[in-house]
């Protein structure tokens, strides 16, 4: 053992630049996924630190309407200290700019709220300041796009208030909430004092409690929800808090993850090839050992203790640099939490991330070293004997390792073992192309490459790609990997860009109306057109419950917790039939949806909530048939209505084609069949149904409607807002410019999270890139300077450089972008389960980038190799 | 010493077989020394190499001091040089990472053996090398270099020492100090020598010449 660490290290001495610069390739993967490891604990900590202040009391109970006195009487009785709060979505608008806008929450609070973690004003206490009913605190956001100052004005309803402070943080809601719709604090009387409360349909009433020292707060909460299981109202505490955020800390978390293990994955691909090359050299030096008298073990552990050296090397600067990422990446994220983060040094998750590196670094490193045991002695005689073509028995079981190792630690990193083993298989995949491809050139190159018309120097540079000690291999494995992660990052950008920003583009509406009743409709369509926005769709909203399904009544089947699942029981996702706003599915309620399909229960809220259907004749660009019939209109007379629901919501329901269900239209039972399933587009910003009617059954129920129209600009857009304010005071727009601001607001600082990590994995790419195109240097000095012995001119070697540099970054870029594609198109399918994009000048670009910075690279690592003495290049080793 | 018998040797290439040695049988005595000559192609350093247990035979058998080397694995055979042989190559084959004293010392260090500096550095002062202990082979000319494989070769105080045309890449002078220093040292520690070469003359200096010729014994002589 002895012999083999001195070995170790001696023999290191004329390559401990190189071997410095092979770790290289993986200290930045190391550092992402340290810093993103460290980042995720540290989050997790100050979760658990602050979270009482993550909702400002013990339990909060949510409901549309305002709380009878009976309820309210139940929960004085719980004992503790109530603080409430009524709040309502409207327009904001700021008097000294005429014309603007903003829809904001209007929020009163009466009480001593937040109990736990503090409310930040500037000035400090602002809020204790709005009992005169005329002042207003705005959240931060209002000051910094529309310029508010402490003492402006701003109207909201009949109510004019004067800005008393700014809100800067309040427990209870992410910051990223007041992107959407900041919160304007005013008091009881002057939100009554607006008017909006009386007309609005949309206030939202919530009670926070703080409860006496020995109450548990979930087995409260359990009793409350059992007792107001029938009312719509939502229970929230700590802990239910607690694993909303988990949760969507985790998908972050998962996300950055997986980005920093590809590029660790890139850089443990860089490791092998320079490693493979530097082993190569190596074989004179393991011949002479064997003949001196050591076992090929010995030779393998020289080599491998250096292998392991080397990996520890790049571990240890990976982790240092993944502790300054760690301090970089919660001023990047702290928009989307709702508290600061406190940072300190993880060293479990250091240790984690770096024994990942190692662990990784080492499976690829063993790949090319399998080879020095079986070096046989006869090379320090014969060097040509020094190849054995024999595949060695140990290398599928490595390969199998590093499946394994990558699987396990996908699977670790996403929570799914699906997606781990897709990552898993898409590697793999990308593998084997590249491989495939590797020897098919290698082939062809020998095969066909005809003596004329080519010159000598193409017929040189092609030759490279067969000849003995050639790089094709490792080059198109290196090369076309890092191409295809990096373009494929590109292309999930844009995939999910387009899945955002596809809202408003073109002809599509930009500007919503909602609570439209029937008599005013015909005035709004007047108005619009009047003021050149005429409207593009509208649809009629009939609200209603669900009576019975399959034959059982819903009062039933909430009674039987082995058919439904009642934890989420009033905690539905606002709907996107509320109105036909956008729904973003996620969170909590698609954790119960999940939870109670695993459980194989409905969800409760699917039974309970009140759903807001539409009927057509047709459908909309933004929902497809995924099964069954779509009937646009009900044939007069028969028993049952032929009606369309949203795949995801029947497989919440349980329900099929042919399954039966009986709504209550406002009083009125109305008998449906499932007669198809839709796949509906949420994230497109339009009006979209749950359930959808065909013609001729709800035209004479009591309805309103949604109108959608475009704006062809900004001031278009102001100006019919106004004039609908004006005279139908009663009905809400929503601006999506406004919205799509914001959208592009989020994800700007989403792109930069992912663009800062995914820089990582590219200049790892440019790293692994350099080291292969290095590696290659070394081996091929001596035939260099032999050809320039013979007379080769400077332009000549570099011409055939450019040949064979030009072929593999052509070859490698190409197989790469192939596989950028298919693999974003099934990230599109798969996870992002949204429409491909596919954003050719994008996709071209990258691999032109990618051929370009190949050549220049194998330029530039060969710069100077012609103008080296021979001598002095044959005396030295290399 | 070293006992061949009926040693064949066959490669196969391009779906073809190649026989380089034939039936060669030969006995070394303890002490003795012995060249083994021959055109280039005849099989001097198949034989060799067969002979130091680097390559098994296709047919026939080889004996070290005593022990058969044949039907040993790779990493037996190793052990057997470790303990038993010693090797001259045309082209030195020093590890070019390590120094002088370093090469020397591989063979007893793979030994488990890291006490015997001294000696390394004695054996080195004995080839003329005594100032040129922590120089690395880049920084010594090409005697310089075979010189510190002789130390080498010595250190693990070998029964049995082969030489690969030792002076195939040496000057007329320096290859002469070289045989000067081999059979020297041969003598001072009662070596066994086999000696592959081209050069009649260096062969003529030892006791007995086996020549080949198409990978048979075309003659096995006393000098």
């Amino acid at each position: 053992m002895n012999f083999i660490l001195k070995m170790a290290w001696r023999d290191s001495r004329a390559s401990r630049r190189r071997l410095v610069l092979f770790s290289l390739s993986i200290v930045l993967g190391i550092a992402a996924l340290t810093g993103i490891g460290s980042l995720g604990e540290n989050l997790r900590r100050t979760v658990e630190l602050q979270t009482k202040s993550l909702l400002g009391s013990d339990l909060a109970v949510t409901s549309r309407k305002p709380f009878d006195e009976a309820a309210m009487k139940y929960f004085r009785s719980v004992g503790g200290e109530i603080s409430s709060e009524v709040a309502l979505t409207t327009q904001l608008y700021f008097t000294k700019r005429p014309g603007e806008r903003k829809l904001v929450q209007a929020v009163a609070m009466e009480g001593g709220f937040p109990f736990y973690g503090d409310a930040v004003t500037v000035p400090a206490g602002a809020l204790a300041h709005l009992g005169d009913g005329h002042s207003a605190v705005l959240e931060e956001t209002l000051f910094v796009q529309y310029d508010v100052q402490v003492g402006d004005e701003v109207r909201l309803g009949a109510g004019t208030f004067k800005v008393v402070g700014m809100l800067k943080k309040i427990p209870g809601d992410a910051a990223i909430v007041a992107l959407f719709s900041p919160r304007v604090y005013v008091s009881s009387a002057g939100l009554a004092g607006t008017g909006l409360l009386k007309k609005d349909g949309f206030s939202r009433h919530r009670l926070h409690f703080k409860l006496p020292p020995a109450t548990d707060a979930e087995a409260l909460a359990k009793a409350m929800k059992e007792k107001f299981k029938n009312a719509r109202v939502q229970f929230d505490t700590v802990e239910e808090r607690k694993r909303q955020l988990g949760t969507t800390l985790k998908d972050i978390y998962s996300f950055l993850s997986l980005i920093g293990f590809v590029a660790l994955f890139l850089g443990a691909v860089g490791v092998a090839s320079a490693v493979h090359v530097y082993i190569r050299q190596k074989i004179a030096t393991v011949a002479v050992l064997r003949c001196l008298g050591a076992s090929g073990r010995t030779g393998f552990a020289i080599y491998l203790v250096q292998g392991i050296g080397l990996g520890v090397l790049g571990s240890l600067l990976g982790a240092a640099l993944g502790v300054a990422v760690q301090f970089v990446l919660p001023a990047v994220l702290k928009d989307f939490l709702p508290f600061e983060v406190e940072l300190f040094i993880s060293w479990v998750s250091l240790a984690k991330g770096a024994a990942a590196g190692l662990v990784i670094c080492v499976l690829f490193t063993l790949l090319p070293l399998l080879a020095v045991r079986r070096v046989s002695p006869l090379v320090a005689l014969r060097s040509a004997l020094g190849e054995t073509t024999r595949l060695d028995p140990l290398t599928p079981v490595v390969y199998l390792a590093i499946a394994l190792a990558v699987l396990g630690f996908a699977i670790l990193q996403t929570g799914h073992w699906q997606t781990g083993l897709g990552f898993t298989l898409m590697m793999g995949l990308g593998f084997g192309l590249l491989g495939g491809m590797a020897k098919l050139v290698t082939w062809a190159a020998k095969r066909f490459v005809p003596r004329k018309p080519l010159t000598y120097v193409v017929r040189q540079g092609l030759a490279n790609l067969h000849r003995p000690n050639n790089r094709t291999v490792l080059l198109l494995l290196s090369l076309g990997l890092g191409t295809f992660l990096m373009i494929n990052l590109v292309l999930v950008r844009a995939t999910i860009l387009d899945k955002i920003m596809g809202v408003g583009a073109g002809a599509r509406p930009n500007l919503m109306f909602f609570d439209v009743q029937d008599d005013q409709f015909p005035r709004l369509e007047k108005i619009l057109r009047e003021n050149g926005t005429p409207i593009l769709v509208s649809a009629p909203i009939v609200t209603m419950r669900i009576e019975s399904l399959k034959g059982h009544p819903v009062a039933e089947l909430l009674k039987d917790e082995t058919k439904v699942m009642s934890r989420t029981a009033g905690s539905a996702p606002g709907g996107p039939g509320g109105g036909g706003g956008a729904q973003l599915r996620m969170g909590s309620a698609r954790e119960a949806a999940r939870e109670a399909r695993d459980s194989g229960r409905i969800p409760a809220w699917t039974l309970t909530r009140e759903y807001r259907s539409s009927y057509r004749g047709e459908l909309d660009e933004t929902e497809k048939i995924s099964s069954g019939e779509w009937i646009g209109r009900a044939v007069a007379g028969e028993a049952r209505v032929p009606i369309s629901v949203e795949e995801g919501l029947a497989k919440d329901l349980q329900v099929a084609l042919g399954d039966e269900i009986v709504f209550d239209v406002q009083g009125v039972p109305v008998r449906t069949y499932v007669a198809s399933l839709r796949a509906v587009e949420w994230q497109r910003m339009q009006h979209n149904f749950f359930v959808l009617f065909p013609e001729g059954v709800l035209e004479s129920a009591p309805k309103t409607f949604a109108a959608a129209a475009r704006a062809a600009t900004p001031a278009d857009s102001a100006r019919a807002q106004q004039a609908v304010a004006r005279e139908l005071p009663g009905i809400s727009a929503i601006d999506l410019a406004l919205i799509l601001q914001t959208f592009d607001g989020i994800f700007s600082k989403v792109a930069f999270v992912v663009t800062f990590m995914a820089g990582f994995t590219v200049l790892t790419g440019v790293v692994v890139l350099a080291g292969a195109i290095l590696t290659g240097r070394f081996q091929r000095i001596r035939e260099t300077v032999l050809l320039r012995t013979l007379g080769a001119t400077r332009r000549q070697l570099m011409q055939i450089q450019l040949v064979e540099y030009a072929v593999l970054g052509v070859l490698a870029t190409v197989t790469g972008g192939g596989l950028a594609v298919l693999g974003n198109a099934l990230l599109a399918k798969f996870v992002f389960k949204t429409a491909v994009a596919l954003p050719v000048p994008a996709l071209l670009g990258s691999m032109a980038a990618a051929v370009v910075v190949t050549l220049v690279t194998g330029l530039l690592a060969n710069r100077g190799v012609a103008d080296h003495p021979p001598l002095e290049v044959l005396r030295q080793e290399t | 010493m070293l006992k061949v018998e009926r040693l064949t040797k066959t490669y196969r290439s391009a779906g073809t077989a190649l026989t380089v040695l034939r039936e060669v049988s030969f006995a070394i005595a303890p002490g003795a020394t012995v060249a083994i000559v021959g055109p280039s192609g005849s099989g001097k350093t198949t034989l060799l190499g067969l002979c130091a247990g680097l390559d098994r035979p296709t047919s026939g058998t080889v004996s070290i001091a005593g022990e058969a080397i044949g039907g040993m694995d790779e990493d037996a055979r190793a052990l057997v040089r470790n303990a038993h042989v010693g090797f001259v190559f045309q082209n030195f084959q020093l590890i070019p990472t390590l120094t002088a004293l370093e090469n020397v010392l591989v063979p007893v260090e793979l030994a488990g053996d890291s006490s015997r500096e001294t000696e390394a550095r004695e054996l080195l002062a004995r080839v003329g090398l005594g100032q040129r202990c922590d120089h690395y082979p880049v920084q010594l000319s090409g005697g310089e270099q075979q010189r510190v494989a002789l130390a080498r070769a010595f250190m693990n105080r070998p029964k049995i020492l082969f030489c690969d045309e030792p002076t195939g890449n040496l000057d007329g002078d320096t290859a002469a100090a070289m045989v000067e220093l081999i059979f020297g040292l041969n003598r001072e520690r009662g070596t066994t020598l086999v000696l592959v070469t081209h050069d009649l003359e260096l062969a003529r200096k030892c006791q007995r010449i086996i020549r080949l010729k198409g990978g048979a014994v075309l003659s096995d002589e006393l000098t």
